[in-house]
């Protein structure tokens, strides 16, 4: 097994173990979220209001940071682009890949 | 080539292919069933067919990475091979992801080398042509003149009624590729009044059939557009966006997705992979690009297809 895949599956775990605690007891590793092998990570992240989340591009081919409802997105991030925006009120916002749709995350704002 | 297609000969009734002499032609085919019949029937064929058009895909100007570190070189060399087709092609389809990032000298670029043929083209956008301020407009300016909408539009050559499609623009979240309702709608006024004998090509970046919903690779209302084609005899579907050959047949509709000009993509559910560029040995790349040249021969239901690799 590859480390790639070893911190995947670390990664994956992370991720179950962070639900099963609830998203509300969980913190939140910083206000950076990578965007990897077609995947936003991690994929709920929750901030406290006023926070900047800043999103980077490790893939080789572009994505973008599109929310649902259009309130916030980037342009094409190409490999090693970021995008930061900074979430003001309380909330959940869920946002997506426009070019790759089934990638999708969100920012739970506290 | 999927499993489901064995014994298709008889079931779905002249699927003849053909097998050509060399390395780099894949195979051609009408409806997924491989079947040497040798150079003497394929020139027999060629004398009896009505025209021929070349399909060529995903060519990602301005793409230089591991996968591909120069994909206006490979391109150059697609385009050399369609100029080498020994039987004229009437024109080209480009399907789409033209440039890697909607740049304007992407899209200058694989103009002139496209242009390089000496042949009318004609071009959709993938998803990657639309990542510009104007979400698609610098793609509409240069290769959209006259179309409607997002970019769609037909045309008739030789008795085929030839549909472009685009599946990229207004993506949803959770989703794949979509029409959109008011592209549905120009598709059924489009397609009215047309005589059920008369032969369809449909032209759509991302595949019109559920290839890999997992990774996006599929239509979310494909269906209502395969509904309204559904009474014609004979209709040819063909995609890019994959980098690979898939294919399927449904009644009488065949589905045909083709090789990039730039850089393959692992198979459809490949453990631990994505549905992006696939680096292979230096030596093996031009094995997995290639263009595709597609036979309209009169009175025959399906379209004989035949793949080429840039290895040939």
């Amino acid at each position: 097994m590859s480390p790639k895949t070893l911190a995947k599956r670390a990664a994956t775990v992370g991720a179950f173990a962070f639900l099963a605690l609830g998203v509300a007891r969980a913190a939140a590793p910083g206000s950076a979220v990578s965007i990897d092998n077609f995947t936003f990570n991690p994929a709920p992240i929750v901030v406290s209001a006023g926070s900047t989340v800043t999103w980077t591009n490790n893939d080789d081919v572009p994505h973008t940071v599109r929310a649902d409802d259009a309130s916030f997105h980037s342009a094409a991030l190409d490999t090693g682009d970021s995008f930061k925006f900074v979430f003001t009120k309380p909330g959940v916002y869920s946002y997506f890949c426009s070019i790759h749709p089934k990638m999708v995350g969100k920012v739970i704002v506290r | 080539m999927s499993d489901d297609d064995e014994g298709g000969h008889s079931r779905r009734g002249l699927l003849k292919c053909m097998t050509w002499a060399g390395t780099g032609l894949v195979w051609s085919l009408a409806g997924g069933v491989p079947a040497s019949i040798g150079l003497e029937a394929a020139a027999a064929t060629r004398k009896a067919r009505g025209f021929s058009f070349v399909q060529i895909s995903d060519s990602h100007i301005g793409f230089a990475k591991a996968a591909n570190p120069d994909a206006r070189a490979t391109f150059r060399e697609a385009v050399a091979k369609i100029a080498a087709m020994p039987d004229r092609p009437a024109f080209i389809l480009h399907t789409g992801d033209v440039s890697q990032l909607s740049k304007d000298q992407e899209f200058d670029d694989a103009e002139q080398i496209l242009n390089g043929a000496g042949l009318p083209v004609f071009w959709i956008p993938g998803e990657h042509d639309l990542l510009d301020e104007g979400n698609g407009k610098a793609f509409l300016d240069r290769f959209g003149k006259g179309t409607k909408g997002a970019g769609w539009y037909s045309f008739d050559h030789g008795g085929v009624h030839f549909v472009a499609l685009i599946n990229v623009q207004n993506l949803k979240a959770g989703g794949m590729g979509s029409l959109g309702s008011d592209q549905l709608a120009w598709l059924k006024d489009d397609l009215a009044g047309r005589s059920a004998s008369t032969p369809i090509v449909v032209l759509a970046h991302i595949p019109l059939w559920a290839l890999y919903p997992q990774w996006g690779w599929g239509t979310d209302d494909a269906a209502q557009a395969l509904a309204l084609l559904a009474r014609f005899g004979s209709v040819t579907v063909l995609n890019g966006h994959i980098h690979q050959i898939q294919q399927k047949v449904e009644g009488r509709v065949s589905f045909h997705t083709a090789m990039s000009t730039a850089f393959p993509q692992p198979a459809p559910g490949t453990p631990n992979a994505s549905p992006g560029p696939m680096t292979v040995p230096a030596d093996q790349l031009r094995g997995v690009l290639g263009v595709r040249e597609v036979n309209f021969i009169p009175g025959r239901h399906a379209l004989p297809i035949v793949d080429q690799t840039l290895a040939a």
